[in-house]
């Protein structure tokens, strides 16, 4: 059931014809090539396909790209604009808020997210806001502190 | 002065000594600098890394080297790998302060075993311990190598020249300088690097002890950076195989025509061996589940209630780990004895990255990217599967999403090769989640037995200590005991079979989080009968200097006032040793007992490992193994029936959270003129004993068994009332 699908990927339109129900993931993955979305559990419990969708934090591999159809999606390529980091970029390589980096795409663009919606979050709404996201190596803190300085910094980091 | 003794090998023919890759790799690599050193002279590394025999065919006395490019970068080659512990960074601080150039010219090229020198693995915190000294000591020799060459070209005498950020200079002249960049123009210079040199002490260190942010960050928080699972080739397809049920569990009849139907899809079948390939790996996902097999299931009646007894009748005859005294003169000695058995689960490794491997066979020779912390063990198992010489297997490891211990062995990177083989193309194998909790080589569970006495001025008189399964490291005793034994009952080696219904291996810091947990649980308990402070009572037991320094550090920064336990603050204090470093953990804690449910509010750790070289990724390794280990004392354990693992993705095996993350303060004694030692594992082993010992200071209930979940805790409260 292969359908034609058009959307906003990292600024640019792109079409495809793709099984409409295969998931948002392995498209990007696969047939885009963008490895940055990470697979950490294909059920959604971990956060490290995280992308954005018109602005919100979703779950790659819990979305179908048909789904995606007229949207835009931000993946951690499509951040850094001409080679300069973004805020929340910047903040978690100043805080040292990473290790082996796999969960870090998922655990910036669900900040960039987050910062989107409350510009100025206290430390309990950051924990919130990324509380279902994983990390096994326990940069957890750090995330935490280069959020904060990312939102202090910029308005809201964006 | 100089010494003279490294070879010049202008001269000689470099193919008698190196592999052929290496030599391809020399005719292929360019203009340049290439300083050859030799860690068969380290006998610590020879012992444990094993070049002195020249494995797979590497000669011994040419398997590490660096390269100084044309534009006076430096190449570091190893074959440690970069998993987030951040050797990636410590190692170039390392090399560019003897070397005398800025870390930022430094790239390191980890993990590929036909540019790398042999490596036995990335584990152990032994990178900085035991590849550092040979690292900056051929940093040394190659500033004397680039000395003498710029000797030649200024001219100069030798002895007149000094360095600085990557130039000679003439100290008596400082205009006559060339570049380490202009050296190596044009030039293809090999050398041997032999004889000695001085390291540089504390005082001339430009960049070691100072603290360094992460080299890797910035691809890290692109994208950029390249896991195994994001290699791609052309003409590469997924793999998903077809796993059992429960372990040790058969195949008894498979039909494969319904995912042979599926566009695009090829099955692949080798015994029990079944595979289906496709260019989407969920497409292959889905094919897969088109399989339709049976299996006959093996009952063991074994489960994760059971097990204790069960490794008990199985456990061997102990080992002696460490003895001295009489024993029995130690308990005629005591006015009280303490004997309590102490019990740990299966804990997953659980790193967000699964197992990954990307295979691809080109002519004779296979080329594997695999996510692994051994990539010259993953080429001998690949070697060994397909059946071909080890020279003709090629290992890669890309970034690692995380390791633990837990990527030590391969099999991923084995199955990649074989259905590579089988379907002629390509084959990426990345393990799913349950697939990565089914097949981990879980933390064994085991059970400590101590017995032990204080005299009547609350010193230990003597220790008697049984440790089953859970290995040795970590169980030795430090306290100042004058009648001690301690015995380890364990089978040699790891893996499936034995006394463990599924696989078992290292996890970080092996053994040393259970000895830890029940050494120092005993001495909260010793400390409650004299009815001493359980700091106190460490000290007062203690003659290492090094252990009471760290106690006390801890004690500083968390503000610990004495009180007899329970005292109802909540407060815990352990210590222990690993990888050569010292370290001591606070906590307090907060229980509800309603719900059972324990907050850890605030975690202190204070942390003797000689020199750190990167003070700032020494924090960082500490933080993460304190926060990893919340979850293995409160949460982790893997739950099992017959073989069958019942937790099998993050919904039901919950790792630590942000929300469940306290205060976290860290404190590294300053310890310049110290060897530097372990610093990723360490402060994790204090986390069971902590938590249980602020507990039991909280409620006045111990728990003897990890993890402390709510469920438990609520159980102790009920059977006290």
């Amino acid at each position: 059931m292969e359908e034609n699908i058009e959307f906003r990927l990292n600024g640019k339109p792109i079409s495809l014809k793709v099984d409409g129900e295969r998931r948002l993931l392995w498209v990007l993955r696969t047939d885009l090539g963008l490895t940055g979305a990470k697979y950490g559990c294909g059920e959604g419990h971990c956060g490290a396909c995280t992308v954005l969708v018109n602005e919100e934090a979703v779950r790659s591999c819990q979305v179908a790209v048909k789904d995606m159809q007229g949207r835009e999606v931000v993946t951690i390529e499509g951040l850094a604009k001409q080679g300069r980091l973004q805020a929340l970029q910047e903040a978690f390589v100043e805080h040292d808020a990473l290790q082996c980096g796999y969960c870090t795409p998922g655990m910036i663009l669900t900040a960039h997210a987050l910062l989107r919606a409350n510009p100025q979050p206290s430390t309990s709404d950051i924990v919130k806001g990324m509380d279902a996201n994983l990390c096994r190596c326990g940069a957890h803190n750090r995330i935490v502190a280069a959020i904060k300085s990312a939102a202090g910094k910029s308005k809201g980091g964006l | 002065m100089f010494d003279d003794h490294y070879l010049d090998l202008d001269f000689l023919d470099e193919s008698a000594m190196m592999p052929v890759n290496r030599r391809q790799f020399l005719a292929a690599a360019g203009s340049g600098i290439f300083l050859f050193f030799t860690l068969a002279d380290w006998p610590v590394i020879a012992g444990e890394g094993r070049p002195g025999s020249a494995p797979q065919g590497l000669p011994a006395d040419f398997n590490a080297y660096l390269k100084i490019g044309e534009d006076g970068r430096v190449t570091c080659f190893t074959g440690k790998v970069e998993m987030g512990q951040g050797a990636i960074t410590a190692l170039a601080q390392m090399l560019a302060d003897e070397l005398d150039v800025d870390p930022e010219t430094v790239d390191m090229l980890m993990g590929d075993t036909d540019l790398c020198p042999y490596d036995m693995g990335t584990f152990g915190s032994r990178s900085i311990r035991f590849f550092g000294p040979p690292l900056r000591e051929a940093g040394a020799k190659g500033r004397r190598v680039l000395m003498e060459l710029a000797a030649e070209r200024l001219p100069a005498a030798v002895e007149s020249l000094d360095t600085e950020k990557g130039v000679v200079f003439d100290k008596t002249n400082r205009q006559r300088r060339i570049s380490y960049a202009q050296l190596a123009q044009g030039k293809k210079i090999v050398r041997q690097l032999t004889g000695v040199v001085a390291l540089k002490k504390p005082p001339a260190f430009k960049s070691m002890g100072k603290p360094a942010l992460r080299r890797d960050a910035r691809e890290k928080v692109t994208g950029q950076a390249k896991y195994a699972m994001d290699i791609r080739v052309p003409g590469m397809v997924h793999a998903k195989i077809l796993r059992p049920p429960a372990h040790g569990a058969k195949l008894r009849e498979v039909d494969l025509s319904a995912a042979q139907e599926v566009p695009g899809v090829q099955v692949i079948r080798d015994g029990d061996f079944i595979a289906v390939l496709h260019q989407y790996p969920d497409v292959a996902e889905k094919a897969l589940a088109r399989v339709k097999a049976r299996f006959d299931r093996q009952v063991s009646g074994l489960d994760d209630k059971n097990i204790f007894d069960h490794l008990l009748k199985f456990a061997p005859e102990g080992n002696v780990v460490g003895r001295d005294g009489d024993l029995q003169k130690g308990i005629g000695a005591a006015a009280i004895i303490l004997e309590e058995t102490y019990f740990d689960g299966y804990v997953a490794h659980a790193a967000i990255e699964p197992h990954t491997a990307l295979a691809h066979v080109e002519g004779n020779k296979v080329t594997v990217w695999a996510s692994t912390q051994a990539p010259f063990l993953a080429k001998g198992e690949v070697a060994n599967a397909l059946g071909i010489p080890a020279d003709r297997v090629r290992v890669i490891a890309p970034f690692v999403g995380g390791g633990f211990g837990g990527k030590t062995r391969n099999p991923q990177a084995v199955e990649a090769a074989r259905l590579a083989k089988l379907s002629g193309k390509p084959v990426q194998v990345a393990w799913s989640r349950k697939e990565e909790f089914f097949y981990d080589s879980f933390r064994p569970a085991a059970v400590v037995e101590i017995n032990a006495g204080i005299t009547p001025q609350g010193r230990i008189s003597f220790w008697d200590y049984h440790v089953y399964f859970a290995g040795q490291r970590g169980a030795v005793q430090f306290y100042d005991i004058p009648h001690h034994s301690v015995m380890s009952h364990d089978v040699i080696g790891r893996g499936t079979g034995g006394p463990h219904p599924f696989g078992t291996g290292s996890w970080r810091a092996p053994g040393n989080n259970t000895n830890t947990f029940a050494r120092e649980s005993h001495l909260d308990g010793l400390a409650v009968k004299a009815g001493i402070d359980p700091l106190a009572f460490r000290l007062q037991n203690l003659a290492d200097p090094k252990m009471q320094r760290v106690l006390k550090a801890a004690a500083e920064r968390f503000g610990w006032r004495p009180a007899k336990l329970p005292s109802g603050r909540g407060y815990g204090v352990a210590c222990g040793q690993d990888a050569g470093t010292c370290v001591a953990t606070m906590a307090e804690v907060e229980v509800d007992q309603g719900t059972g449910h324990v907050r850890v509010k605030r975690l202190v750790c204070a942390q003797d490992m000689g020199l750190a070289i990167n003070p700032e990724g020494a924090a960082l390794q500490m933080e993460g193994c304190l926060t990893m280990g919340l979850g293995y004392a409160l949460r982790e354990h893997i739950r099992f029936k017959d073989g069958e693992i019942l937790d099998l993705d993050f919904d039901t095996y919950e790792l630590p959270r942000f929300s469940w993350l306290p205060k976290i303060e860290t404190v590294i004694i300053d310890n310049k003129e110290g060897d530097p030692q372990g610093g990723g594992e360490p402060a994790i082993i204090t986390m069971g004993a902590v938590i249980a010992n602020a507990v039991y200071d909280a409620i006045g209930v111990r728990l003897r068994q990890l993890p402390l979940s709510p469920e438990s805790i609520k159980a102790a409260l009920n059977k006290r009332l």
